[in-house]
């Protein structure tokens, strides 16, 4: 295993081992850089997963523990915040992708420049992303075959131009999927196979899935999730020129007097402080805490935080938009098997001006819990008994029911944000992350919007019961995009197109945050092929030394 | 460790979202706690609760998921996943616990005018006394261990012999193949 001396000058240090950290570490090792990625959590691995609903509220936990990382929510800039948690994300290496529930879906042409197409949004910071669809797809392509994916190209006439089809084929329809087929062919809807970040069949020396059905929150015991823990972080291992150095948490990135990044402080296990060396420094610490590591890292030449002379770190936050439904069926359905979902409806995903408002999305049917207890707790009808012999019988549909999940768009706005908490501190004493977030009033209109189709299809698919949770503000969320916002002008946005900082030549900032809009809160295909792009440009930057830097190979 | 205040809050009022924000620190040792006891030959062994407490804590498990056509928390000994949790992750609901019962005890005299404990009043008497009861942080509590334990795995022996589980339909063997149900394996592409 590499390991570098933290005095030693690495080329480039990554922080964050999550989907983007760990395609950047695995395109900078092989191209011939060092890097040293830090992760905040712990480096865990196939045998450490547990297909257990309780054990993994232990720690180590794949995700964050509010415990010791607090959050503080506030849905108005004018209200004190209180503790509650709000953002949810994975903490281990391979980051999210480790615990998420691995549906695929690139952004189409549309997602990158609907402001053009639909104008201005008062009150808002609707606006085009500085690269086109065109420019991400040699990049989603590659992250596809890189990883490995599963899916069906060209399924329906909504999905955006490929380069080159899925390298395996899409998972077997469970019956959600049928019933969700069948409901929008009445319906005259289209629906399309679930592109997955799963592995349908052995690729690349890795196990093909065993439809376990241990997706959403667990990690995969046999490598089948294209995590990248399971795909790229081994092989930037494999170069000898990566190291991953985990329960690492930074806490401040170093500058020198001309502006430059010259490394990164971070907090080992035992919470010593350390200063790792590095010639660049990529952050990939997700939506929520790249906002926050930038605004710790103040100095004189940057009172505001780090890349900040916009002001725009942490703003225009965007946690997506939510919508589910359930339904009850005559036969077992058994979701428990196999992955959540394998059918999607496509045909709301534009925005729609004859809706009066802006909001667009998809739907798919799914298990929609973790397991038993979950089901127990979470998945009954609301006129379900909560105990007794009613609440038993309630309980006999688990292998009967099914879910209809939205994912659609929220609006990027200034006075949703990342702050940094006046009063609470986290447990290494650094200042906890405040959450101000009040969705958009198109905002609960798609949750409305979607909650009715989730119905509609599940009368057409024949649902013996059916019903949905009312329509709520968002106050947590884990699709966390936004935040340091992508685009040419540096006085508006914090990275250029190739997600390097406006302010810092050899600062790069590389995951959901760079996303100008929310897509349709699908975000990680889009945060993982951001990240081949971005790469590439610093390889070609750093060999080039047009950022300044020095290049070792 | 100690749970943010939040959670915890969320917790006691005991709802979904409750149990998406659950952490729980200690959680393997309780289920180490539930295999030695296994293996030490005495799995009924009590590590919080007094014998008597246990009864009480049983009752009322018997009554969020009954024995009838199916056995219920009773078989499944969901009281001693309560009990286990008592002495390892939930230990600081332990106070929740003891005080709850007093609180019980005096709720069933006045049902039963004055004559016994929850656990010997008849089956239509304690449903009366915990529908009374049922909005309060304690019958909460109850209500969510209960629910984690009967389906939780049954390594944390609140799930004796899968009962939970076969109740749902839910199966352990991690490995499946398709067909995976009725509507997919009669499925024709239109």
């Amino acid at each position: 295993m590499t390991t570098f001396k933290p005095s030693t000058q690495v080329d480039f240090v990554v922080i964050g081992a999550g989907a983007a950290g760990g395609v950047v570490a695995k395109e900078l090792s092989t191209a011939g850089f060092q890097v040293v990625v830090l992760e905040q959590g712990p480096y865990l691995r196939e045998n450490d997963f547990k297909y257990d609903e309780l054990k993994i509220r232990d720690t180590p936990a794949l995700v964050n523990d509010h415990s010791v990382q607090p959050n503080t929510f506030r849905k108005t800039e004018q209200e004190k915040a209180v503790l509650a948690p709000a953002i949810s994300y994975g903490r281990c290496v391979g980051g999210g992708t480790v615990h998420y529930t691995a549906t695929h879906w690139r952004f189409r042409e549309i997602d990158f420049m609907e402001r053009s197409r639909l104008g201005a949004i008062s009150g808002t910071g609707f606006d085009d992303w500085p690269i086109t669809y065109a420019d991400l797809e040699p990049y989603y392509t590659k992250a596809e075959w890189d990883m490995g994916y599963s899916g069906l190209g060209g399924a329906t006439s909504f999905e955006p131009p490929r380069s080159k089809p899925f390298p395996l084929p899409a998972f077997p329809i469970k019956s959600s999927g049928v019933l969700l087929e069948q409901a929008a062919q009445k319906l005259g809807l289209h629906t399309s196979p679930v592109p997955m970040a799963i592995l349908s069949q052995p690729y690349k020396g890795r196990s093909g899935c065993i439809h376990c059905g241990f997706c959403e929150w667990f990690g995969c015991k046999v490598g089948a999730k294209s995590s990248t823990l399971a795909s790229v972080i081994p092989e930037a291992e494999k170069t000898g020129r990566c190291e991953i150095r985990p329960n690492s948490y930074a806490r401040e990135i170093s500058t020198d007097k001309s502006g430059r990044v010259t490394g990164v402080v971070y907090f080992d296990a035992q919470k010593k402080e350390i200063a790792q060396k590095a010639k660049a420094v990529v952050v990939c610490c997700n939506g929520t805490e790249t906002p926050r590591l930038l605004l710790l890292s103040k100095s004189n030449l940057f009172p505001n935080g780090l890349a900040n002379s916009s002001g725009v770190v942490g703003k225009y936050l965007m946690l997506g938009s939510n919508s589910s439904a359930w339904g009850i069926f005559e036969h077992p359905l058994n979701e428990f098997k196999s992955i959540q979902a394998t059918r999607s409806v496509e045909d709301f995903y534009d925005s729609d001006p004859k809706r009066g408002f802006y909001g667009g999305g998809r739907l798919d049917a799914r298990y929609g819990v973790m397991g038993p207890i979950g089901f127990a707790l979470q998945a009954l009808p609301p006129d379900a008994p909560r105990w007794g012999s009613g609440f038993k019988k309630a309980c006999q549909q688990f292998t009967h029911t099914m879910s209809i999940n939205a994912f659609a768009t929220s609006l990027p706005l200034e006075t949703n944000n990342i702050t940094l908490d006046p009063d609470v501190k986290d447990a290494w004493g650094l200042a906890a992350m405040r959450v101000t977030y009040r969705d958009h009033p198109d905002g609960l209109k798609t949750k409305q919007f979607f909650r009715e189709r989730a119905l509609e299809l599940l009368d057409a698919a024949g649902a013996i019961k059916k019903w949905a949770p009312p329509v709520g503000e968002t106050r947590s969320g884990g699709h966390l995009m936004g935040s340091c916002r992508m685009g040419n002008d540096p006085k508006t946005s914090v990275v250029d197109k190739f997600n390097r900082a406006h302010d810092v030549p050899n600062l790069f900032v590389v995951d959901g945050s760079s996303f100008v809009t929310s897509g349709r809160n699908h975000p990680t295909c889009t945060i993982e092929a951001l990240a081949y792009r971005a790469a590439d440009n610093m390889i070609r930057m750093a060999k080039s030394g047009s950022f300044k830097t020095p290049v070792s190979s | 460790m100690k749970k943010s205040g939040a959670s915890r809050r969320t917790f006691l009022a005991g709802s979904a979202s409750a149990w998406l924000a659950a952490s729980w620190p200690g959680i393997v040792a309780a289920q180490k706690h539930a295999q030695q006891a296994v293996q030490s030959g005495a799995p009924g062994k009590l590590e919080f609760f007094s014998v008597e407490q246990a009864a009480e804590v049983e009752a009322i498990t018997a009554q969020i998921i009954p024995s009838d056509e199916t056995p219920g928390a009773r078989e499944a000994g969901t009281v001693h996943f309560i009990d286990r949790a008592l002495a390892t992750f939930e230990r600081d609901q332990q106070s929740a616990y003891t005080q709850g019962l007093v609180d019980l005890d005096a709720k069933a005299r006045e049902v039963s005018g004055g004559s016994g404990k929850f656990s010997t009043l008849t089956g239509a008497q304690q449903i009366q006394v915990l529908t009374a009861i049922e909005k309060t942080p304690f019958f909460g509590l109850v209500r969510m261990h209960t629910i984690v334990g009967f389906f939780a795995n049954p390594e944390y022996g609140g799930n004796e012999s899968q009962i939970g589980w076969k109740l749902m339909g839910f199966e352990d063997h991690f490995n499946y193949k398709p067909p995976f149900g009725y509507y997919d394996a009669n499925y024709k592409k239109v």
